[in-house]
């Protein structure tokens, strides 16, 4: 039988190497450190279709990630596709930035790419982001590539 | 006809049975706060139940870690997607693999050996030597081990993910040369903490209160004999084996699902 204080050692190494455990799984394992929720604000663009995006995929700006898309839903009267996405409040952008939907690699992820303006205001909270790009379908690119062949001869 | 008897017969067994073990959990569940003011037979039983196990979970972790990187990498590297290692490690062990195997390893290792302990106790009438001491065995024995079962698991279920990771990361970077830098990134990118980690912990929480309900009940409720201890020990490990894998489904379903 060990005696006590090396049992309380041990029981309290092991308390800590599992709670250190459980830290390193939130810091470095997890997203926890790049991304919080308390400073945030929203904004909203529509595109014409929103391909294969998801909620939680990236937004970037210039290769560099900024945001995350939280909400995609429909727009009943114009069949449009409304992307909520939620940009960390260090980064702001002109009210005029334009988002595209690009692709990571040929079949990768898809994430938002924002591109500024010129303008002097800047987004706002809830604001609108009016000049979208819709996703590349792989599927209409290589059909319009196909039809402009046949065309040819 | 004799069939039918015998149905009745285990079924009304089963239910006595379930009865019993629910009159146990409350009892102890209610001795609960006498353990925490008094805390030194918690801290022996974390002993006894934690840290002699945290070897085999360790050891397990780093292993199937390994594992996960060297059979990862040869799927991936098929379809060109070596860097998406990371999370391919992570998320199988922090999602399923870890609260999964190290409750099995977990219910192999202390459950049994609670369960053995207690069924002695009472096959050599420690617990009624006690009760005629006035002493309640529920208080005494029952619950710092069920804390001790309860408090340990999700922290051996986060030593066995860290750990894995880490042996994923051996394989993966150190030896079949994936980039140390996608292997985190790709990681941290696909992991949620809300959704990923947290469950996890939750799962490893639920798996540590089911296997220190049984291993325990399953001992008290042993019959006091050599050959009832053996066979009480037995059950503890396939009940808690079935109780892990089908609490594990539900679960999942519950979390990443969308039922």
């Amino acid at each position: 039988m060990q005696n006590t204080k090396t049992q309380d050692t041990l029981v309290g190494l092991f308390v800590a190497s599992g709670i250190v455990a459980l830290f390193f799984m939130a810091m470095q394992i997890s997203n926890l450190s790049s991304f919080s929720d308390n400073s945030v604000y929203t904004v909203t663009a529509r595109f014409e279709n929103s391909g294969g995006l998801k909620v939680k995929s990236p937004v970037t700006m210039a290769g560099v990630r900024v945001g995350r898309v939280t909400n995609i839903s429909i727009d009943q009267e114009t069949y449009e596709s409304v992307v909520e996405m939620k940009i960390e409040s260090q980064y702001s952008f002109p009210d005029d930035t334009s988002a595209s939907i690009f692709t990571a690699g040929l079949l990768g992820e898809q994430y938002i790419s924002l591109d500024p303006g010129g303008s002097e205001t800047l987004l706002a909270e809830n604001g609108l982001i009016d000049i979208t790009q819709s996703a590349i379908v792989l599927e209409e690119i290589i059909g319009q590539f196909l039809f402009d062949k046949a065309a040819e001869e | 006809m004799h069939f039918f008897q015998r149905l009745g017969n285990t079924t009304l067994a089963s239910f006595a049975k379930l009865g019993r073990s629910s009159f146990f959990l409350t009892h102890v569940l209610s001795a609960i706060p006498a353990t925490i003011i008094h805390p030194r037979l918690l801290i022996n039983q974390l002993y006894s139940v934690g840290v002699l196990s945290f070897l085999i979970i360790t050891i397990s972790g780093l292993f199937v870690g390994m594992v996960l990187g060297l059979q990862g990498f040869y799927i991936l590297s098929d379809f060109g997607a070596e860097e998406t290692l990371g999370i391919m490690v992570a998320a199988s062990l922090v999602r399923e693999l870890g609260p999964v195997v190290a409750a099995l390893l977990f219910a192999g290792r202390a459950g049994s050996a609670l369960t053995a302990e207690i069924g002695l106790m009472k096959a050599t009438e420690q617990l009624s030597g006690m009760e005629m001491m006035a002493i309640d065995p529920i208080k005494r024995i029952m619950a710092p081990r069920f804390l001790a079962g309860f408090i340990s698991m999700p922290l051996l279920t986060a030593l066995f993910s860290s750990i894995g990771v880490m042996g994923g990361h051996i394989v993966g970077v150190g030896i079949l040369g994936v980039d140390d830098g996608s292997y985190w990134s790709q990681m941290q990118a696909g992991l949620d903490f809300q959704d990923d980690i947290i469950n996890g912990v939750i799962k490893s929480i639920v798996f540590g209160f089911a296997i220190s309900w049984i291993s325990l009940f399953e001992g008290y409720d042993a019959i006091p004999t050599s050959e009832g201890v053996s066979r009480a020990t037995t059950r503890t490990v396939v009940n808690s084996a079935f109780t892990i894998l089908g609490l594990d489904f539900i679960l999942t379903a519950l979390m990443f699902g969308d039922i």
